[in-house]
């Protein structure tokens, strides 16, 4: 009797569960990429002239992220929710929908056309002189039984009353938005960099949006071939300060030294950590011949050699997901190429095509990309920007000419790409999206190379 | 009649006239007697000196002098006649005595001057002079070995100039044993900063390997590696290129 009662029982619940997604019919076309839209917000008082700027900005970051889909604004309804109150349950009646298209309905957002699984809506105000945002993000999902637990989350974002301040908060939300789907933020990532804008090679840094451009060292000699710790505290780098080419650490947020040990040696360089920031792997030529991979502490002490090649062994770049496998170049097949290996230096394979010269390759923070630089086909010298499939093997070109273009590395949200171009004449640094679009210039004084993007500090 | 009378007055004037001029033959007073003559006065050499009257080896001097009442003056020494006053420079190798001979109708007059040539004095000792010297041979004769691109080993038709190099380093390091060399790696600028750092430390190690191999002492070459950060042109040429790609001497700091 009691196991007629359940499977009733469950039975009706299948049932309404099956009536349900019949009365709502299909959501998932691909279950891939989740599809998001977001609203434009309106703006009340001094918030109304400038929430243009942060929803374009939220609207382009959603765009460019290679995590989701983001629904076109064209296939929006007219009437928008502004606030959870605007929302209302149930599915409006189907008469109703195509004369008057409104959106204060989840299963507007989730039906044909738009079809989206999330909905970003709310509203700006001035307050206190401050630019404020009330932002939501809501799921569709039909499988949610009400509406109050479909909201993902709700944040209110506070930003100086500025078309800077409109868009910081643009990119907060958006963000915010983007890291429920694996995302990781940019705000508060920075760029390291080399400059000669003093009249000497000096490691700089700025935030990852190219403002607050500020010197770290002042030795007024050669120092370059910055690095970073994955936990952003660190910015590892090589100076001719001491006579030789030698290895030194600094404390990012202090702008302290850092005790490191060099060997002896007439070249220390190349500084690549493991993703608990705790070792590294660089380049020396301790052991006489040319430069090989030795592993030691962060600090240099407890020194291993993990390559003995006979050739030229640089630019090792420890695969930030595993933290078991490393990229390098390698002059062990002739001209410089991109070599893959066990952190151990065994399982030696080559990567890059083998055609003229790949060099400063960087992983993609998930593992699954290396941005390298290629002469492919050209003159030495001759480089571009490409990214690889590690899985396929698949090669994509990201610049074509547009001048020498090296040394990419990857923003922390895998959407991104950091680099050094000659395409205006002197070498400056440029941020592209990862599939090549959207290139934009982040320097202009002096000659900027070598950029690394940095985490945010954890 | 009185006609007769009047014509002769004229004649009687001019027989006086002439009477008086030539009453009797008159002779003409004798010439003056000539001066008589004056003594010859001797040539005076007011003075003849050498200055200064002492010099080093390889100094110039001069001779001055002033003769009077003479209408020769000699000065021997291969210099010859010269005339009452004067000087004249002289490059005397050693001591020597200059001797003026003046002379004219009253006589002759002779005199000295003499110019002393002091000994140089001795030599530096040779060790505080090797520092230029050393930088001398170091700047001129020791000569930058050249490379292929991306290549590091000394090319065959180097090796004269890695012998010669090696010959003056020797000379160099017997002259003053505390000097170091040291040999700067070198690239074009075509491949990457990264790769070009450790190409260029290649170099280095490769033409004091080849120096070593020549009897160069290894403990007196230093190696350095600039990458292409130190480039002596910046064209975009071969030829610019090819000057890049070296190794190059200059004294270890």
């Amino acid at each position: 009797m009691r196991t007629l009662i359940t499977s009733l029982l469950l039975l009706s619940a299948f049932g309404w569960l099956f009536a349900r997604q019949q009365v709502v019919g299909t959501i998932e076309k691909n279950p891939g990429k989740p599809h998001v839209a977001a609203t434009d917000f309106r703006g009340a008082g001094a918030a109304a002239g400038l929430v243009g700027d942060f929803n374009s900005t939220v609207a382009s970051d959603l765009q460019n992220s290679p995590l989701i889909n983001f629904v076109p604004k064209t296939l929006y309804p007219l009437q928008v929710p502004q606030q959870p109150s605007d929302l209302i349950a149930g599915v409006t009646q189907p008469s109703v929908r195509p004369t008057n298209p409104v959106g204060n309905r989840l299963t507007d957002w989730s039906l044909p056309p738009i079809t989206a699984n999330f909905l970003g809506m709310g509203y700006s105000a001035e307050d206190h002189g401050m630019f404020v945002v009330f932002g939501w993000l809501y799921s569709t999902s039909p499988t949610i039984p009400a509406l109050q637990q479909a909201q993902v989350f709700g944040k209110v974002y506070t930003a100086p009353l500025t078309r800077e301040g409109a868009i910081d908060a643009g990119h907060r939300y958006a963000a915010d938005i983007l890291a429920q789907f694996g995302g990781k933020s940019l705000v508060g990532t920075r760029i390291v960099f080399v400059s000669n804008r003093t009249g000497s090679k000096e490691i700089w840094v700025m935030n990852w949006d190219g403002t607050d451009q500020r010197q770290l060292t002042r030795y007024r000699s050669i120092s370059t071939f910055p690095s970073a710790s994955p936990d952003g505290h660190i910015v590892a780098f090589t100076t001719y300060a001491n006579g030789y080419p030698a290895i030194q650490m600094m404390s990012l947020d202090s702008g302290r030294r850092l005790t490191f040990y060099n060997q002896r040696a007439s070249m220390n360089a190349f500084v690549t950590f493991t993703p608990d920031s705790k070792r590294i792997i660089f380049s020396s030529t301790a052991g006489w011949g040319p430069a090989q991979l030795y592993m030691a502490n962060v600090n240099g002490s407890g020194l291993r050699r993990i390559t003995s090649s006979g050739a030229i062994e640089v630019e090792a770049k420890i695969n930030p997901k595993t933290g078991t496998d490393l990229v390098d170049v390698s002059g062990r097949g002739g001209l410089p190429q991109v070599y893959h290996m066990n952190l151990d230096g065994a399982d030696i394979q080559r990567l890059s095509p083998g055609t003229g010269e790949a060099t400063n390759p960087s992983w993609s923070p998930g593992g699954d990309h290396i941005a390298f630089a290629w002469t492919k086909g050209f003159e030495p010298g001759n480089y571009n920007i490409f990214i690889m499939d590690v899985a396929s093997r698949q090669v994509t070109q990201l610049t074509a000419n547009e001048g020498r273009n090296e040394n990419p590395t990857w923003a922390p949200d895998g959407a991104h790409i950091v680099y050094a171009s000659t395409r205006g004449g002197r070498s400056q640094i440029w941020v592209m999206n990862a599939d090549g679009t959207n290139k934009h210039e982040l320097t202009q004084v002096g000659s900027n190379e070598k950029p690394v993007w940095v985490n945010a500090e954890q | 009649m009185t006609k007769c009378r009047a014509s002769l007055l004229p004649i009687f004037v001019t027989l006086l006239v002439f009477a008086a001029a030539c009453h009797k033959k008159a002779v003409p007073p004798p010439p003056p007697a000539p001066p008589p003559a004056a003594p010859e006065n001797k040539p005076v050499i007011n003075y003849f000196t050498a200055e200064p009257t002492t010099i080093s080896s390889g100094e110039p001097a001069s001779l001055r002098w002033s003769v009077t009442d003479a209408n020769n003056v000699q000065i021997d020494n291969g210099i010859g006649q010269v005339s009452p006053n004067g000087r004249r420079a002289i490059y005397p190798t050693a001591t020597t005595t200059y001797h003026m001979t003046a002379s004219g109708p009253g006589g002759t007059a002779e005199a000295d001057a003499t110019v002393t040539v002091s000994t140089p004095p001795p030599p530096q000792p040779v060790r505080s002079q090797p520092a230029t010297t050393v930088q001398d041979i170091l700047a001129h004769q020791v000569q930058d070995i050249h490379f292929d691109y991306d290549k590091s080993d000394i090319r065959p038709e180097d090796q004269s100039i890695l012998q010669a190099d090696a010959n003056a380093l020797k000379t160099i390091f017997s002259m003053d044993p505390n000097f170091i060399v040291q040999i700067e790696g070198n690239c074009d600028e075509r491949g990457s900063a990264e790769y070009n750092l450790a190409l260029g430390d290649r170099r280095a190690q490769a033409a004091r390997d080849g120096l070593v191999a020549l009897g160069v002492p290894a403990d007196k070459l230093h190696t350095i590696s600039y990458g292409k950060e130190r480039p002596i042109c910046v064209e975009a040429s071969e030829e610019c290129y090819a000057r890049n790609r070296r190794a190059h001497f200059a004294a270890a700091q």
